[in-house]
Parts: C-alpha cells; sequence; structure tokens
C-alpha cells in the first residue's frame, strides 16, 4: 500500500494541491487536513506547505502555529512521524517550536521567486534519505521571509549534529551559514525554503525536487531503519 | 481596572534588522549622514482588565511570549497606563 501524507491546509495556504499532486506524482496518496481539525486521519507522514497561513499576520506563522491541527502535528512529530515544512511551512514549523530559529525578511528587502541552487548536507532526515550527500539541486525559491536566523549557541549544535539539511550555493537572501533547510534533532521533522514539489516535473523546468519527495515517501512508508533517520547523532 | 499597553517589538541586539538597514542606507541621500543603529520595529497596543497594574504586566507580558514577538529574534518592552474609569 502506499504511503499517505497528509496536507495541512490553513486559510491563505496556496501550495497544498501542487503538494498532493507531486506526492501522487511519485506514487504516494495524499489527504488534505484542515487546521481547525485534531484528527491526522492516521496519515504516515505530514507536510505543511507553503502560502500565506492565516494571512501571515504579525508574523510568517505565528497565528498558525495555534490552530488545532498543530497539537496533533507536534504529537505526531513527538512520536517520529515524519514532518515536512516547506517556505510558509517552514515558518510555521520554527513559531511552533519543532524546528529552531526563525526565518526573517530576506536581507535584501525583495521578494524573491526564482530557481536556486542547493547543496544536500546529510542524507540522514526524513526529506533527503534517498539523495546523495553533496548533491546540488536545482529548486524554486519563492518567499520575502527566507532568511534564517538562530543564536550562536544554536547554529554551532546544527553544524555539529549536522542538522542543516540544505544550503543555498549562492546566498540569495542573507540566511545565516547560507541555510536553506534544518532539521530537528530526531531528524524526523524537517523544514525547506525551497519547494520540492514545483520540481518533481520536467514540465516545470526541473525535476530535482523528485528525489525529495521520495525520500518523504519512503520515511513514511517505514521503509528505512530509524538509524538510518539520524541516531548517528548522539548514539 | 483598565490598562492601556503599549508594546514596542524590536530586534535583538546582534540579529541583522533588514529593514532598519535599508532605512539607514537612505537617510545620507537625503543629507542625513549623521546617522547610525536605525532599528525597525513594530508597536502594538492593546487595553486590558485586570484587577492591578502586576496582574496587567503579567498578562501582557505572557502575551508577548507567546504570541506577539517571537523571543528567537525579537526583544519586547512593555509600557502601562491607567485608564481613567469615567
Amino acid at each position: 500500500m502506499s504511503a499517505r501524507v497528509g496536507v495541512v491546509l490553513f486559510p491563505g495556504t496556496n501550495c497544498e494541491h501542487d503538494v498532493a499532486w507531486a506526492i501522487e506524482h511519485m506514487g504516494g496518496s495524499s489527504e488534505l487536513l484542515w487546521h481547525g481539525e485534531r484528527d491526522l486521519h492516521g496519515v504516515d507522514a505530514v507536510v505543511v506547505p507553503g502560502g500565506f497561513a492565516h494571512g501571515d499576520y504579525l508574523r510568517t506563522g505565528a497565528i498558525a502555529r495555534f490552530s488545532p491541527v498543530m497539537e496533533s502535528v507536534a504529537t505526531f512529530a513527538s512520536a517520529g512521524g515524519p514532518v515536512v515544512g516547506i517556505c510558509n511551512g517552514f515558518q510555521v514549523l520554527t513559531e511552533a517550536g519543532l524546528l529552531p530559529g526563525a526565518l526573517q525578511k530576506n536581507a535584501g528587502l525583495k521578494f524573491l521567486c526564482e530557481t536556486v541552487e542547493c547543496r544536500v548536507e546529510t542524507t540522514t532526515t526524513v526529506l533527503t534519505n534517498q539523495a546523495d550527500a553533496g548533491a546540488v539541486l536545482r529548486l524554486p525559491i519563492n518567499h520575502f521571509e527566507g532568511n534564517y536566523v538562530c543564536d550562536p549557541a544554536t547554529l554551532e549544535r546544527l553544524r555539529a549534529d549536522e542538522r542543516i539539511v540544505a544550503r543555498y550555493v549562492t546566498n540569495p537572501n542573507g540566511s545565516l551559514d547560507s541555510i536553506a533547510g534544518v532539521c530537528n534533532d530526531g531528524r524526523n521533522v524537517v523544514g525547506l525554503m525551497p519547494h520540492p514539489e514545483r520540481a518533481s516535473d520536467a514540465l516545470v523546468g526541473s525535476t530535482d525536487g523528485a528525489v525529495l519527495l521520495r525520500s518523504l515517501l519512503a520515511a513514511a512508508a517505514g521503509a528505512l531503519p530509524s538509524r538510518q533517520l539520524g541516531q548517528k547523532v548522539g548514539a | 481596572m483598565r490598562f492601556e499597553a503599549r508594546v514596542d517589538i524590536t530586534h535583538l541586539p546582534g540579529i541583522l534588522d533588514p529593514q532598519g538597514a535599508t532605512v539607514e542606507r537612505s537617510l545620507p541621500a537625503l543629507g542625513y549622514d549623521n546617522v547610525s543603529e536605525v532599528r525597525v520595529g513594530k508597536s502594538i497596543r492593546l487595553v486590558v482588565e485586570a484587577s492591578d497594574e502586576a496582574a496587567a504586566r503579567a498578562q501582557v507580558d505572557e502575551m508577548c511570549r507567546r504570541l506577539l514577538a517571537n523571543p528567537v529574534i525579537e526583544a519586547y518592552e512593555i509600557d502601562l497606563s491607567e485608564l481613567s474609569s469615567t
């Protein structure tokens, strides 16, 4: 049976159908999860997609983190369930405290909409387990607040534990250490600013995102020993 | 008792403030070449009802930590004043 991926839908989310399409294109099945409901419908993985959840008022993701679905997502994540936040979803996961740091306005104060190169820095996460370490992927970015920041102690820990999942080859937004994505300590929660779902078919210019979604499906199917998802750290 | 709270939110020292930096770069073009340390933040006003000022302050402080500010990148200051009850 194919892995079932829940795609969270807040008011203002706008990438849910792209993610659902790409997941199904890769052989998985998808289900939209309305933000006001706590039931995750027994899905095997959760994606928090891009958009402008709750209008991004106050700060990106600040209101969304209090949606009822997020309690269930946090419980699912703490039990080791694969959770991926893409773009606005990454922002939501940092606001929710499921990932360290924060995403603030791009250093150049410009909304960026372009295709960038990202290097996969670790393959022991739910989003990169099928990728090659050091692989450079061409992925679209589409954000105003993609400038990753955290305190120096957190950055030190992210580096030491190899929790920086991807870095920009050429830093487009001022992100600390060119960070494009990070993961949690358990390596089952990943946030990524670029959009792999928009690079999953040749028709849209790149298929480099497919390997990331295939990784998520592999993690969702439980095909990976938990060790491969990162007991490397501290073991 | 009713209190007006004015919450002033700024970037933590050491965290890059892209808006402040852009404003700072634009001021010399207008002839203000003696300006530094420009920070752009947010100001939030709200009214709370509480039994006393300490209770009002504690509640607004909690709102700041949970929602109004992001402690990872932002600092906040709370200014409280009692509203007359007329």
